[in-house]
């Protein structure tokens, strides 16, 4: 190996006696390589001699060039000094039939093949949903029959979580929520001289949907995906497992605090938000439509019936059971990597917006129906 | 190599802290080119903290690293893009990219470091790296995730190796696999070393592998390098976590074993003399 250092791979191509000889020169490295893989590839003709005398270092890549030429072309090795000539060894032990890409499947194939693993997906997710609600019950079944297994620490910990950190950001959303309301209200009703109804707008829209909507969704966005994230992650640690094996049941340790904080924490949180925005809604009118704070408080109290705030209190917890049931239950289905959890926390959250959503058109339906209107 | 005896990693006055706790304070360390080195010391002795700090992905609090000569701190990353083109780092829990697939893994340092290699050629350079470190050939087209922890460490060195590197870190390379696979491992770093001229950092509690491959060992407690030597030298030293980690039972078994195979052989695996 006293070839001069730092010297570019090269070869000459030549015959000599009849016989095509490739005379490889300089370090056969990855770094000096070059060019010379193409230069390779294009090369035409079998039975070569390879001369390896002149070649000062060579590493695993280069080894397997040569010995890719020498096996594909039929070729010779020559010259090669002993640690050239177990290097060369090494490599060619190491040349095994090995599979490098996944088979494609054809494109009709796939198709189908895609359609029908969404179909039997949908299909799990919708029996494992219901599944874990049922497990659900009865870890809240066996609670009710030891009060003493309830984790309240855990629960209050999720309080905080939940509820008491999104305060600034929930309140700041309605706030602005209020304000626009009251500001496209009053435009449109300005146009039939009714902007003294802007309040009524304001107080039912925000008590009644507006405030509970606002904030399923930003616990969703902030909860139920934090809920799939964290359990998600547990599962891959395997966390989760070295719970059950130390006979401490996930469902009670992990899911059901979870589900209790925002079930309890979803009416306050709405109830917090629809004030909020009423707020919001109440400046703006003050402001841009004379309409002073006293006289605002009470048209709203003329205005909102109190079955609106029944309304508030009966969806909200049911949202709440939506949002966290969805994020624990596609956090606890992870199971392969890390790219999994990204997916099923994107999952929970498009699968919490979209039931609470659904479920708060029944919800008008229904109470139109029994007179809450 | 004309260059036996360059130092290849050097490390001086190292300190680290994590909040109150201090980790390293005024390590030292040499590496010279083309021997394996281990490094030992008690869980929390900040053994993968130090190999973090020499390859850059943890900013000391103050020290000087210098890695083939060249600086590691205060460095913008063009400047290290060429170091890094010369070492392989297999990480404690192989650290392989989630999304990619084995063969894919193998080919990331490459398509960053070589754009101009042809895919077919990529795709052989995976094939052969996966045979070398003793996957199953079907295991190219897998997932990470669909690979037992063994797997997952041996396509972890695959990757380290892509690029034929002069220095390899391993941290803990050998935790994980069965005696067989470790014991053909430890053949493999040997192989490679003698072909390659590779430089191996080595962090391991595997007596077995301080036995076999490693040139000197390097001792970390206190907060520091305590004594940096073959294993022989290390067991002259009147230290007693030293004493307690070689002279222990498994510490016995290992050096008996090693005994047993040196007479077997009948040559001696004498390390470089510090």
């Amino acid at each position: 190996m006293n070839a001069p250092m730092s010297t570019v791979a090269r070869f000459t191509d030549s015959v000599e006696e009849g016989r095509r000889v490739l005379r490889f020169q300089g370090d056969l490295t990855l770094p000096r390589l070059g060019v010379l893989p193409n230069r390779l590839d294009r090369l035409k003709g079998r039975d070569f001699t390879i001369d390896l005398s002149g070649v000062g270092r060579m590493d695993t890549i280069g080894a397997w060039l040569v010995h890719r030429t020498a096996r594909e072309r039929g070729g010779k090795i020559v010259g090669a000094d002993p640690a050239l000539t177990t290097l060369l060894q090494q490599v060619e032990r190491a040349d095994q039939p090995v599979k490098v890409r996944p088979d494609p499947p054809a494109p009709f194939q796939r198709v189908l093949d895609q359609l029908g693993s969404a179909t039997v997906e949908a299909g799990r997710t919708f029996v494992g949903l219901l599944g874990f609600f049922g497990g659900m019950l009865i870890s809240i079944g066996a609670i009710i029959r030891q009060p003493r297994r309830f984790r309240l620490n855990a629960v209050v910990q999720r309080f905080e979580v939940v509820g008491v950190h999104a305060f600034g950001i929930i309140g700041l959303m309605s706030f602005l929520v209020g304000i626009v309301i009251a500001q496209q209200g009053a435009v449109q009703l300005r146009q039939f001289g009714a902007e003294v109804f802007t309040v009524n707008l304001i107080g039912r829209s925000s008590i009644k949907e507006l405030g509970v909507l606002m904030t399923a969704i930003m616990v969703a966005g902030r909860s139920g995906s934090s809920f799939a994230a964290q359990l998600g992650s547990m599962k891959l640690a395997e966390e989760v497992d070295a719970m059950r094996t130390i006979g401490v049941s996930p469902m009670e340790a992990l899911v059901l605090p979870r589900v209790f904080a925002t079930v309890l924490m979803m009416p306050l949180l709405s109830f917090y938000a629809a004030i909020v925005a009423i707020v919001g809604g109440g400046i703006f009118c003050w402001i841009s439509l004379d309409i002073p704070p006293v006289t605002f408080v009470q048209r709203i109290r003329e205005v909102v019936p109190r079955t609106d705030l029944w309304q508030l209190l009966v969806k909200a917890p049911v949202f709440g059971l939506i949002i966290s049931l969805a994020g624990c239950f596609q956090g606890m289905q992870v199971k392969s990597d890390a790219e999994e959890v990204g997916l099923r926390t994107t999952t929970a959250v498009v699968q919490a917006i979209f039931l609470v959503i659904v479920l708060d058109a029944f919800f008008a339906v229904f109470f139109t129906e029994i007179g809450w209107l | 190599m004309s260059d036996e005896g360059e130092i290849v990693i050097e490390v001086h006055g190292l300190s680290n802290s994590f909040g109150e706790a201090v980790i390293h304070d005024g390590l030292d360390l040499e590496v010279k080119r083309g021997e394996i080195i281990g490094v030992v010391g008690g869980s929390g002795t900040g053994k993968s903290v130090m190999m973090r700090s020499i390859i850059g992905l943890q900013r000391p609090d103050s020290g000087e690293v210098r890695v083939f000569g060249e600086p590691m701190l205060d460095r913008d990353d063009a400047a290290l893009q060429p170091i890094r083109k010369r070492w392989g780092i297999l990480f404690q829990g192989a650290a392989l990219f989630s999304t990619l697939t084995v063969a894919e893994n193998v080919q990331v340092p490459l398509r960053e470091f070589y754009p101009r290699l042809s895919e077919k050629l990529l795709d052989e350079i995976a094939a052969y790296k996966i045979v070398m470190v003793g996957l199953s050939p079907d295991a190219g087209p897998k997932y990470p995730a669909e690979l037992s922890g063994g797997m997952r460490k041996r396509a972890g060195i695959a990757r380290a190796l892509a690029l034929d590197p002069e220095l390899l870190f391993l941290d803990e390379p050998t935790a994980g696999l069965d005696p067989i696979g470790a014991a053909a491992f430890d053949q493999l770093i040997v192989e490679l070393r003698e072909r390659l001229g590779l430089t191996v950092f080595l962090i391991t509690h595997d007596l077995d592998t301080l036995y076999t491959i490693c040139d000197r060992v390097a001792v970390l407690a206190d907060r520091k390098v305590i004594a940096v030597g073959t294993i022989p030298e290390l067991l002259a030293l009147d230290h007693e976590w030293i004493q307690e980690y070689f002279r222990g039972p498994r510490g016995r078994a290992a050096e008996e074993a090693m005994e047993a195979e040196e007479a077997r052989t009948g040559e001696t695996n004498g390390g470089t003399e510090r």
